[in-house]
């Protein structure tokens, strides 16, 4: 394949699917996991 | 070969597919699967809902790290050759089917049913999804591997964090009884299933011809150009063995601290505190090791990309020995020194897990990185056996005449003695000879091979 056509694979814009669906698969992962280090980080007061 | 919906051929990336999607489907994957942490929630329940030992409780979580171990091991070829999706998939099946086997076991009051379902099968899913993911990703962070392996393991250490609240508030909607155990365990089973089934729905791997998009331009390598040693060649190096005492001793010294950290503070602080307070500042110190176990994977491996593997390590290793000697010099003397250190130890710790796929890639390359890697995680099961039985067994056998931080002085000498042995091994890795590495007609066959069905 010709380094252009490597190039637009590497570089070329998300389409707005794209970036939809990345932004629906970070908050998939990311919610559950913030409410998680939400819900630690309430513990740790009581150490000081 | 033919292309099946689960097949590598059939997940190749079209053009202008985002590398960044592919970091989700590894975290769907490793906070599912970092469950395995919070155990000893699910293991209360069972004790106040059969009436079961601690020690019987114990062995569904102990039988589920050896089998991680053993089938990482095992099936790390299989995972390579056949890809991410079938992998992930494999493990969500085994990691959801083990709680739905223990919700059948705890219904019918067989609680072996428990340690076959999470144990044996559960743990299955545990060895598969934890190297699922890995390779893939150095692939598509070629320029950052430390970083994107980082991500991924990362949520192994963060699936406590999600599965604890998941789990209390299960067991306190239904109930501490049998019935109310089970449905948490077949709740748990069918969130998880369907939770994991983003990452093989998401997962892609990169196209032969894909290039990272800050590759030099100059550069004409591929991303997996470089060293290419098969996985049962690696065995037979020396780096992979020194790698192995690293990650088994490094893992070993932060066990020994994670085992014991409720005991550990309550010997070192329980004297100037009174026991409401107390009880609330050992779930604060045990929580603030679990953060700092979590961000160092993240925050560590991804520095391992600019200052280099080797010198993480001397930094993980040396700087984790004298973090340890701090901590027994000052004893109770510093609270605030103690909880730096012990933080510091346990960063290095969740690093030493993190980084070392991108050690395993600069030595053996990309071409069987999984497999490597799987084997490699026996060095985990190994070091799960180490560490608690040098605490315990040493803090144990002084009986009641050793109290305080006194207690603790012998296996914390044994900790720095492990992490300096580490350190000197380290040293003494250097780069693969060439004459490990398959033949060029070999990688380009095995790439062929992979692009032919495409």
């Amino acid at each position: 394949m010709s380094h252009d056509a490597s190039a637009a694979r590497t570089s070329g814009g998300p389409s707005a699917n794209r970036t939809v669906l990345t932004a629906i698969a970070w908050a998939w992962v990311g919610i559950p996991f913030l409410y998680g280090v939400y819900s630690l980080v309430l513990k740790i007061p009581a150490l000081f | 070969m033919a292309g099946g919906f689960f097949d590598r051929s059939a997940i190749v990336a079209p053009p202008g597919w985002s590398r960044w999607l592919v970091p989700p489907a590894a975290l769907a994957v490793h906070l599912a699967i970092g469950q395995a942490y919070a155990w000893s929630i699910l293991k209360q329940g069972l004790m106040d809902a059969e009436g079961l030992s601690g020690t019987a409780t114990a062995l569904p979580f102990q039988l589920a790290i050896v089998m991680l171990g053993l089938s990482a091991a095992v099936f790390g070829t299989q995972v390579e050759r056949r890809g991410p999706r079938w992998a992930m998939f494999v493990a969500t099946v085994c990691f959801a089917s083990g709680f739905l086997i223990s919700a059948l076991g705890i219904a019918l009051g067989q609680f072996w049913l428990v340690v076959v379902g999470y144990g044996f099968v559960g743990g299955i899913g545990l060895g598969i999804g934890y190297i699922s993911p890995v390779s893939t990703l150095m692939k598509w962070f070629a320029d950052r591997p430390g970083m994107a392996t980082g991500i991924a393991i990362m949520g192994f250490g963060g699936g406590a964090l999600v599965a604890q609240p998941l789990s209390n508030g299960l067991l306190g909607a239904f109930g501490r009884t049998s019935g109310g155990v089970a449905s948490t365990f077949l709740v748990m089973g069918i969130a998880y299933g369907v939770f994991m089934s983003l990452g093989w729905l998401l997962v892609r791997v990169p196209a032969d011809d894909w290039r990272p998009p800050n590759a030099p331009a100059a550069s004409e390598e591929k991303a997996d150009d470089g060293p290419a040693v098969s996985a049962s060649t690696a065995l037979r190096t020396p780096q992979f063995w020194l790698l192995w005492v690293i990650l088994c001793f490094n893992v070993t010294a932060g066990i020994g601290l994670l085992e014991k950290a409720e005991p550990l503070y309550r010997e070192y602080f329980g004297q100037a505190t009174t026991g409401q307070q107390l009880t609330a500042a050992v779930a604060a110190f045990v929580a603030i090791l679990s953060l700092a176990n979590m961000l160092g994977r993240f925050v560590w491996s991804s520095t391992s990309d600019v200052v280099g593997r080797k010198n993480i390590y001397r930094l993980y290793l040396g700087v984790g020995a004298l973090l340890y000697v701090v901590i027994l010099l000052l004893g109770n003397s510093n609270k605030v020194i103690f909880l730096v250190a012990a933080l510091f130890i346990l960063s290095f710790y969740g690093a030493g897990f993190a980084t070392v796929p991108a050690y395993l890639k600069d030595l053996f390359g990309t071409y069987q990185v999984g497999a490597i890697h799987g084997r490699l995680l026996t060095a985990w099961s190994a070091a799960g056996v180490l560490g608690p039985l040098i605490v315990n067994s040493i803090v144990e056998s002084q009986g009641p005449e050793g109290t305080g931080p006194s207690r603790y002085v012998v296996s914390f000498s044994i900790m720095i003695a492990l992490l300096v042995i580490g350190f000197i091994a380290n040293e003494l890795i250097r780069p693969v000879d060439p004459k490990h590495s398959v033949a060029d007609v070999e990688r380009d066959r095995t790439a062929t091979s992979e692009g032919a069905s495409r």
